[in-house]
């Protein structure tokens, strides 16, 4: 009698536990599921849900500045009665808008050249360069936008001979700057598209007798625009929940900036809250779209 | 698609200069962190090793960059487990509700993080008696699942399930195919993934502010400085530190991750 013999007998509590696994799969899911969904459940979409909660809270700004927790729309009705909110909205939507196309159309060459142009050595050579940037500390490069843009900085040095002067710091500011700080989040998803696009398509399109701009329009375009989509969904949320960045290099407000100053300064959490709805709406909104266009795919 | 020679040199060429864009920016903080000048004009008026020293012995920078590290060790640690095993139930198996999961998942990273920052604040200081430590170390995790859970999901869709199925026709248990198949093959995936989540963490800002309370990570040390022009030359110093410590892991994740896809 060995004791091999013995362990066939009598199965050891791992086969057993697996065992029973094997035949309940539900259960084994239910065990890998448990851990990470209840974390994300219960810090990150309960927290949502107190937050909108929050948004129907009330501030009282005259005398105990204090907050009630009570339900009234006064916050959401101070947002839509007051015209500068919806200027704000209006502009940093505007921006965010502006920053998605920039990036996309600075992020095309090099995506089509590490997509499809480049051999496997320069590619991921090419993949570093893009990664150490996308990696780089947010808050540093602006710190070294505020070099470039300041008074006394590089680019007005740069046009000083030409009798020119940079924007300074301000909405145009904000604008390239942002641009920066988000062009690898659209970079990569891209380059990823065009490598999924199979050369033999490409090669076809031109056996047909199609011209090169043909072939990208009516080829290569519908095929990496799923991947288009994925990267602009970075570009576009950070870029509509970004305070640090444009309160660096400008004074003026934006959801974000407006945002942080209620909670932050003011105090006023329920006004902070019913207007950080604003943002997750319309990323809500967009990232529906950008499932619909295939963009989760291309993630 | 046949390219014209001039087109491929207007997209090698074009993607070139966009490269040097991107580097310019990070190439000039290196240089203002040798700068001796205390004002921040262009161009610097010398080379100096200074600000470094100084930057070394600041108490406050070091203090903060023990916090940043000692946050991004527990969050990158919290983050795998439960990053793998995320990535383990929405790989193998079919159930309801799965696109939700995987939704859910990206959800911390695609809603701006403000949104994020403000949420955590909010239910922290209203339900958990405010923000401390553990409150920051549950922001970090909760943003870093995403990175771990994309790296493994990614090499466990590119490894055959016959591997897992011949282990266990070969008699193995669940255990022994773990580690000795399942782990061997996410191995690397694992190790990039958790890289990469130390470098989010280490880097992060936004959520930070809003879960930290009066805990000071090297982020929240910088930017309460950069309104501080006196301190700006060890700042700049600070940014090199930065620019280096998270460019390491980075590389070595890129490393890791292509040298398996090498051999897969």
């Amino acid at each position: 009698m060995s004791a091999r013999q013995l362990s066939t007998t009598r199965p050891t509590l791992t086969r057993r536990v697996a065992r029973v696994l094997a035949r309940w799969p539900r259960i084994r899911v239910a065990g890998l599921l448990a851990a990470p969904v209840g974390w994300l459940v219960v810090f990150y979409l309960g927290s949502l849900a107190v937050l909108f909660a929050a948004a129907f809270w009330h501030y009282d700004a005259n005398i105990t500045f204090t907050i009630t927790k009570t339900f009234s729309f006064e916050n959401f009705v101070a947002l839509f009665s007051d015209p500068v909110y919806r200027t704000i909205v209006g502009r940093t939507v505007m921006i965010a808008v502006l920053v998605t196309i920039t990036d996309a159309v600075l992020a095309f060459p090099i995506a089509f050249v590490m997509g499809k142009l480049a051999g496997p050595k320069l590619r991921s050579v090419l993949a570093v360069l893009v990664l150490m940037p996308l990696w780089t500390s947010y808050l540093v490069k602006i710190l070294a936008w505020r070099l470039i843009l300041s008074d006394g900085g590089v680019l007005n040095w740069l046009l000083k001979p030409l009798h020119l002067s940079g924007p300074g710091f301000g909405e145009v500011a904000v604008y390239l700057v942002l641009s920066y700080i988000w062009l690898p989040y659209m970079i990569l998803p891209l380059a990823a598209g065009f490598e999924r696009v199979p050369t033999s398509l490409l090669e076809a399109s031109t056996d047909l007798g199609a011209k090169t701009w043909q072939t990208f329009r009516s080829v290569v375009l519908p095929l990496v625009f799923p991947a288009l989509v994925a990267g602009s969904i970075f570009t576009f949320s950070l870029t509509l929940g970004d305070y640090i960045a444009v309160s660096q290099v400008s004074s003026t407000q934006f959801i974000g900036s407006v945002i942080y100053d209620n909670l932050g300064v003011v105090g006023d959490l329920p006004l902070a809250a019913a207007f950080a709805t604003v943002p997750v709406l319309v990323m809500v909104v967009y990232l529906l779209l950008a499932r619909r266009a295939g963009a989760f795919e291309a993630l | 698609m046949q390219l014209s020679r001039r087109l491929r040199v207007v997209l090698v060429g074009s993607s070139g200069c966009l490269l040097v864009v991107i580097y310019v920016p990070i190439l000039l903080i290196v240089l203002y962190a040798f700068n001796p000048s205390k004002s921040q004009k262009w161009p610097i008026t010398g080379l100096t090793l200074q600000w470094i020293q100084a930057a070394l012995g600041n108490p406050g920078a070091r203090s903060a960059l023990v916090l940043s590290v000692q946050v991004g060790l527990i969050a990158t640690a919290i983050a795998l487990v439960l990053g793998s095993l995320l990535a383990a139930a929405v790989h193998r198996h079919r159930f309801f509700g799965r696109n939700v999961v995987s939704f859910l998942v990206i959800l911390p990273v695609a809603l701006p993080g403000i949104v994020t920052g403000i949420a955590l604040n909010t239910t922290f200081r209203t339900l958990f008696g405010g923000l401390s430590l553990f409150t920051l170390v549950i922001g970090h995790a909760t943003f870093c699942v995403v990175t771990v859970y994309n790296n493994v999901i990614a090499r466990m869709r590119r490894t055959p399930g016959s591997l897992v199925e011949a282990s266990a026709d070969l008699g193995a248990d669940p255990l022994q195919t773990f580690r000795f198949v399942t782990l061997p093959v996410i191995r690397s995936a694992l190790i990039a993934g958790a890289l990469l989540a130390f470098a989010l963490s280490f880097d992060e800002i936004i959520v930070t502010t809003f879960t930290a309370g009066f805990n000071e990570t090297l982020p929240i040390w910088i930017f309460a400085n950069l309104s501080r022009p006196n301190q700006l030359p060890i700042v700049n110093a600070v940014a090199l530190g930065v620019i280096i410590a998270s460019a390491i892991p980075v590389y070595l994740a890129q490393r890791v991750a292509s040298d398996a896809a090498g051999y897969g």
